[in-house]
């Protein structure tokens, strides 16, 4: 399997006329974690959105290897499908996969319409979906929003084992999140 | 990559044709019947007049249907953050909009045209308007699916773009109406051949135009 690598050079972010952020450079190597750590609106979900090439950098370069998976807050799950039916067709198009129901405390949802899950169960399912994936780098935008003290520590646990097994975790979190070896990175030091 | 692509469909199928919140495809059929219905009512049992303008009401009944399910089309997997998911594992903006296109016909297209037997029934119309109806239909619900899900990527994340697509969708779609309808009475065959025609070109446009409006979209 390919090894999981990150490289980001020099980057700035432009929301509007504004510049979020410039000079941002940093290179996480496989089984590194690093949580982007700054106020709301500092543009940390703008920052695992261009390394997720999702949106364009204002300018410098990103250079990734290795398959991304991102936990945003929007789960990507069809509303109105049980739960099971909605992971069912994110298990279809990554290959069936293990999906760590149980761990995640999601065996007895599956029958739930995603639509009456709390925050929270939402938040684990798309986690669920996340390990599902098997991809190398994960990139967690907030991942602890409405999460219980249990399904932090879960999380944090998900996160470590990802690492531990030569994957990247960029996690973007207002909050502490605990994970041996992780690294932090205020993005207030970049502000323009 | 088939197993993607039927994996999408059978999504698209599950949301579109057999229903969920919308209604599925029974919402526009019953809208075309009540149109096809309606119309005797409004203009009397004149059997000669309902005959000769029959297959023009058919034709814009099946516009106004096709229009019926735009605001489901693209928007709520812009909203929940799919069309992000499938960029990341590799499935293109162009494909997923390409196989809604096809779901989206399925859903109305072969709906409508079945829907058309009973509504030339109440309109009076013979065998011969029919049969070119029909090929007409044929012709042209592709072009419309494929015009309705590109306008439902471009209006998506607009305030009031449901609206908003459908007085896109009937200004773009008189090419198709002129040449189906017209069909009936003067072009004939030759209509149906353009009716074909401006719906293969929508056709090759529309994934194109549709991806790029989904990536604009995402901003």
């Amino acid at each position: 399997m390919q090894e999981a690598f990150i490289a980001v050079r020099d980057l700035a972010c432009r929301r509007g006329d504004r510049v979020l952020f410039r000079g941002l450079s940093l290179t996480m190597n496989a089984g590194e974690a690093l949580r982007v750590a700054g106020s709301n609106g500092i543009g940390k979900s703008s920052l695992l959105r261009i390394v997720a090439g999702l949106a364009p950098a204002f300018d410098g370069n990103i250079e990734t290897r290795g398959a991304i998976g991102l936990v945003d807050e929007r789960p990507a799950l069809d509303p109105h499908l049980p739960l099971g039916k909605a992971l069912g067709f994110w298990q279809r198009i990554d290959g069936a996969a293990d999906n760590e129901l149980g761990r995640l405390g999601l065996a007895g949802l599956l029958d739930v319409p995603v639509r009456y899950l709390s925050t929270g169960q939402k938040k684990r399912a798309a986690l669920a979906r996340l390990i599902g994936q098997k991809a190398r780098i994960w990139l967690l935008d907030e991942p602890l929003n409405g999460l219980d003290g249990h399904a932090m520590e879960l999380t944090e646990a998900l996160a470590a084992e990802h690492c531990g097994a030569g994957g990247i975790a960029l996690v973007a979190s207002h909050q502490a999140f605990q994970l041996p070896g992780m690294g932090t990175l205020a993005l207030a030091d970049y502000a323009a | 990559m088939t197993g993607r692509f039927g994996t999408l469909l059978r999504r698209d199928l599950a949301r579109l044709l057999v229903g969920g919140r919308g209604g599925g495809a029974v919402l526009p059929v019953l809208f075309f019947l009540s149109v096809a219905m309606l119309y005797p009512f409004a203009v009397g049992p004149d059997a000669q007049l309902l005959a000769r303008t029959g297959g023009g009401v058919i034709w814009v009944a099946a516009l106004l249907a096709a229009i019926l399910p735009l605001d489901r089309l693209v928007e709520p997997d812009i909203e929940q953050g799919m069309f992000d998911q499938w960029a990341l594992r590799g499935i293109s903006e162009e494909m997923v909009i390409a196989v809604r296109m096809l779901a989206h016909w399925l859903s109305f297209g072969p709906p409508l045209m079945l829907a058309t037997l009973p509504a030339s029934a109440l309109l009076g119309l013979d065998a011969e308007s029919l049969r070119i109806v029909e090929i007409g239909l044929l012709a042209g619900t592709p072009g419309l699916a494929a015009l309705g899900v590109t306008v439902a990527a471009l209006t998506s994340g607009l305030r009031g773009g449901a609206a908003l697509s459908g007085l896109l969708v009937i200004p773009m779609a008189v090419p198709l109406l002129i040449f189906g309808a017209g069909s009936l009475s003067v072009a004939g065959e030759s209509g149906l051949a353009l009716t074909a025609a401006a719906s293969l070109v929508l056709l090759a446009i529309a994934p194109f135009a549709g991806g790029a409006a989904v990536r604009a979209a995402r901003g």
